[in-house]
Parts: structure tokens; sequence; C-alpha cells
């Protein structure tokens, strides 16, 4: 299984700094607070899960990660650097968008709705991102796309329109389009949510099969098996602060907080 | 295998066994019967009417390729064409305008629409025709200075008139495409690292294209016929020559048979043009697409489907 995979080689890079950084995160929705001061940290390489039930602000915490949602306090770092922001001396810049495009090449996400783009095959919205953003010429766009479609085990529809694909296709060819784009970090909002249960399977072994390629992971989700197998971290977010976090195995076998033995006595 | 010969004594020989399908008189609906025949009777006194009615109808055939019915036809054709021009560019930077977050460029575009879709488009046609009153000179520095009575010739307030109107309505309809689009499609061109622009361009336009051809197609239909007015501020195209001549051969009415005959023609192809621009922008939002008139008949000969699949 893993030998089709371009290993990456992680230990060259500096372990030290963190992927993700979060400290003191706060954001809110107008009067609602969602995130209320979120730390944590994801080292390169790890597989981290975030768990917890539906508007705990995990998914929320995803989004700002990539500067989808800009945060109102706090500071979030992604290897290293400020999201959304620059800082000179004791002055925080705003990003303009295109500098925040930038940023985000090296961030692919992978989102619950699939989120293809409708009016183009699965090969074509592999291809866009390399072509359009970072210029690749079509035919090397097309080959790479090629080799990551075969990965995910779609190499035989490439031509087809997502319509004309079920949901665990759609949702592989999501995974192949954001790692064209060769990114550092993956995040995965609820990824098998919006799937029939049969097609589970296949969208959990393809990022089981990224995670044993070393690629580092953030993953928001319910399949409560997924983390405690693949995770390396785990945390449990409700009601918009971090509740537990640790190695997923001992979380997930002996909450200690009482919030999350009820979440988990619910799921399990 | 014994499969196969269970297969030859299958239930072929044998009759089928089950209820007799049911053979009952069914419903008259004498209703229908009634406003048929009534719908027919009045379609056929009105056809009636008119053959009797004192129209030269040979008028109708003497004229219809005549050189300037000929000329009328090219230049309704050509203000069609380019106030819809003027229309679809104008109509997306309103649009463009109006969903920007600068709420000066967005006002301004508010209150473009409304002037434009609020007051009737002969009346704006008059106004540019004598906004001499206003502009006693046209003035673009270096390049051009004139009266701007002459200036402003038939062709240009023609265009502007039908043009800026047309600007307006194509404003809503752009709007209401790319609005249509699902947020996800935009969060999904960012999160891969596409600035605003091309995400515009490659994702959401093409997206909003499914919405906006179809009322597009109409206002291009309604545009053809808007033309006609244009003869008010003394641009002659169709209508306007099909007058003329009636005024001169002594068969006015018969000539707006003919020109009615014309524009119905126009109309019709450009409804055939509609559905192939349609088809185009349908790919990817159905599992196949609809055939066209020609797949079908070719369908029906060889029977084959011809569903083409783009790699």
């Amino acid at each position: 299984m893993t030998d089709k995979l371009t290993k990456r080689d992680t230990p060259a890079r500096d372990t030290s700094v963190a992927m993700v950084k979060a400290e003191g995160v706060h954001k809110s929705f107008g009067q609602v607070e969602v995130l209320k001061g979120i730390d944590l940290e994801v080292r390169p390489g790890e597989v981290f899960c975030l768990i917890g039930p539906s508007g705990s602000g995990k998914s929320t915490f995803l989004r700002c990660i990539n500067h989808l949602e800009k945060i109102n306090a706090g500071r979030l770092y992604v290897d290293g650097e400020l999201v959304g922001y620059r800082q000179q001396g004791d002055k925080l810049y705003e990003l303009r968008d295109r500098e925040v495009a930038v940023k985000r090449r090296d961030i692919g996400m992978v989102f619950q709705r699939f989120n293809l783009f409708p009016h183009m095959t699965a090969l074509e919205n592999v291809i866009e991102a390399p072509v359009q953003v970072k210029g690749l010429n079509k035919g090397q766009a097309r080959e790479r796309a090629m080799q990551l479609l075969e990965r995910v085990g779609l190499a035989d529809r490439a031509g087809h329109y997502p319509s004309q694909l079920s949901g665990g296709q759609q949702q592989r060819v999501a995974i192949a389009r954001a790692l064209a784009m060769d990114p550092k970090l993956m995040l995965f909002d609820e990824p098998t949510s919006a799937l029939d249960p049969e097609l589970v399977g296949d969208v959990l072994d393809v990022m089981r099969d990224l995670a044993e390629s070393g690629m580092t992971m953030v993953v928001v989700t319910h399949e409560m098996g997924f983390a405690r197998e693949v995770g390396d971290s785990l945390v449990f977010m409700d009601d918009g602060v971090v509740v537990e976090s640790g190695n997923p195995r001992e979380v997930l076998t002996n909450p200690q907080h009482e919030r999350t033995q009820s979440f988990l006595s619910k799921v399990l | 295998m014994t499969a196969d010969i269970d297969k030859t004594a299958g239930p072929k020989d044998t009759p089928p066994t089950g209820p007799p399908a049911i053979k009952a008189i069914p419903v008259r609906h004498y209703g229908r019967y009634l406003t048929a025949l009534i719908a027919i009777a009045v379609l056929g006194a009105i056809i009636y009417a008119f053959g009797q009615g004192r129209i030269n109808w040979h008028a109708v055939p003497d004229y219809f390729f005549d050189d300037r019915i000929m000329t009328g036809v090219g230049k309704t054709l050509l203000l069609t064409v380019l106030s819809m021009l003027i229309g679809i560019v104008g109509g997306i930077v309103l649009a463009v305008m109006r969903l920007s977050k600068n709420p000066v460029t967005s006002a301004i575009a508010w209150f473009y629409i409304w002037f434009f879709r609020g007051t009737p488009v002969l009346v704006q046609l008059f106004v540019w025709f004598n906004l001499g009153l206003v502009f006693e000179y046209i003035n673009l520095m270096p390049f051009y200075k004139d009266y701007w009575s002459s200036f402003m010739t038939p062709l240009l307030t023609a265009l502007l008139g039908l043009g800026l109107n047309e600007a307006a309505y194509m404003a809503e309809i752009c709007r209401a495409g790319l609005l249509a689009v699902d947020e996800g499609q935009t969060e999904a061109a960012h999160a891969l690292g596409m600035s605003h622009g091309k995400t515009l361009r490659r994702i959401v336009i093409p997206q909003a294209m499914r919405v906006i051809v179809p009322p597009t197609g109409n206002e291009v239909i309604n545009m053809l016929k808007t033309t006609s007015l244009v003869s008010a501020v003394q641009f002659a195209e169709l209508f306007r020559y099909a007058q003329d001549i009636g005024q001169v051969s002594g068969a006015p009415v018969e000539m707006y048979f003919l020109a009615a005959a014309w524009y119905l023609i126009m109309t019709s192809v450009l409804s055939v043009g509609q559905y192939y621009v349609e088809r185009y922008y349908a790919r990817g939002s159905s599992r196949s697409l609809p055939p066209t008139p020609w797949q079908k008949v070719r369908g029906h000969l060889t029977s084959f489907s011809s569903r083409k699949v783009t790699a």
C-alpha cells in the first residue's frame, strides 16, 4: 500500500517549529463567541484529530488555520509564520488578499461537502490550481494529476464530471485536488460526514495512506475508529474551548473529563 | 450446466398465467371535445376574417426580399448585437459594482439601475437625442470637439438609449447569477490559493453563466423587438423601412405584416441559438447533456445512443 506513495522526508524539516501553533485564539460571529481561547500545537508529520459535539467550534478553528475566517484575538501560526497578518515591531499589519492567497498554496483543504468544481471533469479539477496558480504547463500538471488520481484509486474516472461520481469518489477527487498543490499541511473538515456509510471506508483508506506518507494532517472528524488508529494527537473541544487533549488511544479509552466522558458515551 | 437445460424448457412455451388484462370502457371527456371545438371555431373565424379583409396579401411576398427591407433587417440585427454588447458589458460591470464591498460604487450602481429601470426606454431615447440642451458641445479635449446635435447621430442615440437601458436589466440578471453560485465554490478556490480575480473568472462566472444565459436569451429577443422603437429618433431599421415602403406603395398594413414575419423569423433563429448556448453551459450540471436536435435525428436513424464523452 505504501509503495505507491512518494515518501516525504519529514525528518529533514526543522521539527522544532510547530506546523500549527495557536495561542489564545478567539473568534466571534457577531455576538456569539465561537472560540474562547484555543491553545494547541500541531507537530510536523503528525495526524492531529479534533473531535467534539457540533457547534463546539472545531470546524471554525480549522477554517481559521487557512484564514477563511479571521480571528478576533490571540495568535495563530502556520510553520512559524503568522496567519493573515505581518508583525513589524509591536504593530500588526493585515495581509493583502494576494499575500493570503500565496500562503494558502501550502495548505490543502478538504471540505465536508467536497466543493468540487461541477463544470470541470475530475482531471480538470485536479489540474486547475497547479496550472492557474503555480503556472505549471498543462502536460506536466496532467501527468501529475493522473498519478494523484491513481493514488486515490480513480484514474479510470478522470474524464467524469462530479455529478457523475458518487460522494466517496468526489471526496477522493477533492483530496487529489488538494494534494496537487504539494501542500505541507492538509486540513480535513469532517471529510466523511456527508457520505453514505459504505463509502466512508474508501475515503478513510486514502487518508490513512496519506498519513503513512508523513503528511501533517489536522482532521475534524466523528470517526473515532480513524482517530484511534491513525491519530497521533487528539483534542476534544466543547463550547469553544479545548477540554481535553492527549494521545487518542488514551483519551478515547480513558477520558478524564466529565464532558469528554458524556460525549464519548453518546458516540461510541 | 444444468441451468442451460432448465432455460430451454423455460416458461416460453407455457402461456402466461395470471389475471386477464382489464378491458374497461374509458371515461368520455365530453367537456374536452366541446372546448376543442370552440377553440377551432374561433381560430377558423379569425383566419376567415383576415382572409376576407381588404388586405392585399400579394404585396407581402412582392416586397419580402426588397433591398430596403433587407437593409432594414441588417440594421436591426446590427443594432441588436451592438446594444446587447453594451448591455452585457455594462451589466457585468454594474453587477460587480453592486456586489463590491465599496459602499460608494455599490450605491452608484444601485442608483443607475433604479433610474434606468424606472423610466421608459422611449423616453430615454428622446432624452439622449435632445441632450444638446444640457451639453451644447461635446469636448473630448485633444481628440474631438463638436456640437452635441451633430455628434449624436441617430445610430449613437439608438445605441446609447437601448444599450444603457439594457445594462440595468443585465446587471440584475448577472447579480442573480453570481449569487446563485454556492459559496463553497469560492472557499474551495481560495483554499487552493487562487486570487479573487481568478476565482471569479475560472470558477464563479462559468457556473453563474448557467443561471445568466436563459434570461439573457430572453433579453436578446426582447431587444430585437425593442429596436423598432428607435425609428422615433430617426434611425432607420426594419420597421421604419417597412413603414416607408407602405406609404409609397399604398399597402401600409401589408408592410406591417411583412415586418412582423421578419421579426418572427429572426426571433426563431435566435431561440435555436439560445438552446445551444444553454446546452454548452449545462456541462457537468446533469449526468448527461440533452441531445442537440441533430443528435436526436441521428439517434433515431442509427438507434445508437450518440453520447459524447469529453475527456
